[in-house]
């Protein structure tokens, strides 16, 4: 077993990339998601609209398509505006590509989750800040986010786990994740097996310890909250 | 925008397309085949038994496909035995591997729906068969399958969609399905915008079918819980 530690460094040092990749996205994703929820319940049609089509188009196709789709073809678009705008060529590295992509397809998994999180928040609440003089923006932050996060919780877990483990498919476009140093490994070493094997015990620790992270979430955010 | 390209390449996505369906197909009946016994067995009262099945579930449900396929497709060959033996002749075809993992997988992703629905069975129900004086097969046989399968439709209509999506994959190791198919026309002629906007819309058009599909026979199994009419 000696060349699994002999390589340990290089599927670590991927594994730390798979995990900033998934931290990048998830950022992405939140945000992404918060603008589509409260577009979706908006009152404005074109705001719904959007929301609506972003989510189905996204939700409808598999993530591998729209990660090769944003890789070759963002690459000519960017240099398209470039050139009318007389830049110089820009290079779309796989990890901007990959964080992107990512980012924009969990986006449309946290706006349903948000969106359902929202609905959830007795309207009440969301009254009575509005009698006591806040702005809309006051109520958001102070009573319909905090109050939200509870009923999202679940569904923001459950997308967090499924984006973890679509981050193994940056190995595709080439940026050197886990996967991808695991396929190097296994190469030179003729056992990728091996090497798979030890990249799956790893996603299953980072799941593991996701998995922990959410429930202590939970815990906190239903302080509040009686149980039977 | 050059649609021409596509319209010349439209027969290479129709044999993509067909590809993509039958890997999906036949790796959905064998994964149910395989998470009916997983399930069952998961929801045992004994520890030592239902430990098996919940591994092969938290490590199929925990780790990416691609990685399981990977392991199948590249790492089968690191055994000396497997070489050797007759098994080599399906672990080298690439079709056979990603078959191979997509039925394990989704039998882990079904598994856990069914084990979660059956043990949401209603304990009157069960209660009830028992005073009838049901034996324990007799009340699986009519009482806990028949409405496991009725509840679980909608999860499971999910759980299509995903594996749907996750066949794309399976363009990833030289299958030619619809993605394969999208790769190909993008190398040959750089296209990258029109070759994967059409692979996408096609893939977007086989999942509204999908969802249309679950919610007819939705519509007919789940009647009962409907509002009565007239």
């Amino acid at each position: 077993m000696s060349y699994v530690i002999d390589y340990l460094p290089l599927i670590l040092r991927g594994m730390l990339l798979t995990v900033e990749v998934a931290l990048l996205s998830l950022f992405i994703s939140v945000v992404l998601g918060m603008i589509g929820a409260l577009a979706k319940l908006s009152r404005s049609r074109l705001a719904q609209s959007v929301a609506g089509i972003y989510t189905t188009v996204i939700r409808g196709m598999p993530d591998l398509v729209l990660m090769t789709l944003i890789f070759f073809g963002g690459q000519i678009l960017v240099n398209n505006i470039g050139e009318k705008l007389g830049l110089e060529y820009f290079d779309v590295s796989p990890f901007v590509a990959g964080v992107l992509t990512i980012g924009f397809i969990f986006g449309a998994y946290m706006t349903e989750s948000f969106r359902g999180g929202i609905l959830a928040v007795s309207t009440g609440e969301i009254e009575a800040g509005y009698a006591f003089g806040m702005t809309p923006i006051q109520v958001f932050l102070r009573i319909t986010f905090p109050a939200m996060v509870r009923h999202a919780l679940p569904g923001f877990g459950n997308n967090w786990l499924v984006l973890t483990k679509t981050t193994a498919l940056v190995s595709v476009i080439g940026l050197q994740d886990m996967v991808y140093n695991a396929g190097l490994a296994g190469g030179s070493t003729r056992k990728p097996f091996t090497f798979y094997c030890v990249v799956a015990f790893l996603f299953l620790i980072i799941t593991g310890v996701s998995d922990v992270g959410v429930r202590w979430m939970d815990r906190r955010y239903s302080v509040g909250v009686r149980k039977a | 925008m050059d649609f021409q390209v596509i319209i010349d390449n439209l027969p290479l996505y129709f044999q993509g397309l067909w590809v993509t369906i039958l890997l999906v197909v036949t790796s959905l009946i064998l994964g149910l085949c395989l998470a009916l016994p997983i399930a069952l067995l998961a929801t045992l009262k004994n520890r030592w038994v239902s430990i098996v099945p919940k591994a092969y579930i938290y490590f199929f449900r925990g780790t990416p496909l691609l990685v399981q396929m990977f392991m199948i497709y590249h790492g089968m060959g690191q055994f000396e035995a497997v070489h050797e033996s007759f098994l080599w002749v399906i672990f080298k075809q690439a079709y056979a591997c990603a078959l191979l993992a997509f039925a394990l997988n989704t039998a882990a992703y079904t598994a856990e729906i069914l084990r979660g629905t059956m043990e949401q069975t209603a304990f009157g129900e069960i209660e009830a068969a028992k005073a009838c004086g049901m034996s324990n097969a007799m009340i699986y046989r009519r009482i806990i399958l028949p409405s496991t399968f009725r509840r679980a439709l909608p999860a499971y209509g999910n759980e299509v969609i995903f594996m749907l999506h996750g066949s794309a994959l399976a363009g990833v190791i030289t299958i030619v399905d619809l993605f394969g198919a999208a790769k190909i026309v993008n190398a040959r002629n750089f296209v990258p915008f029109e070759s994967f906007i059409t692979a996408g819309l096609f893939y977007l058009g086989l999942t509204f079918l999908i969802v249309w599909g679950f919610k007819r026979v939705e519509r007919h199994w789940h009647a009962y819980l409907h509002p009565r009419e007239g």
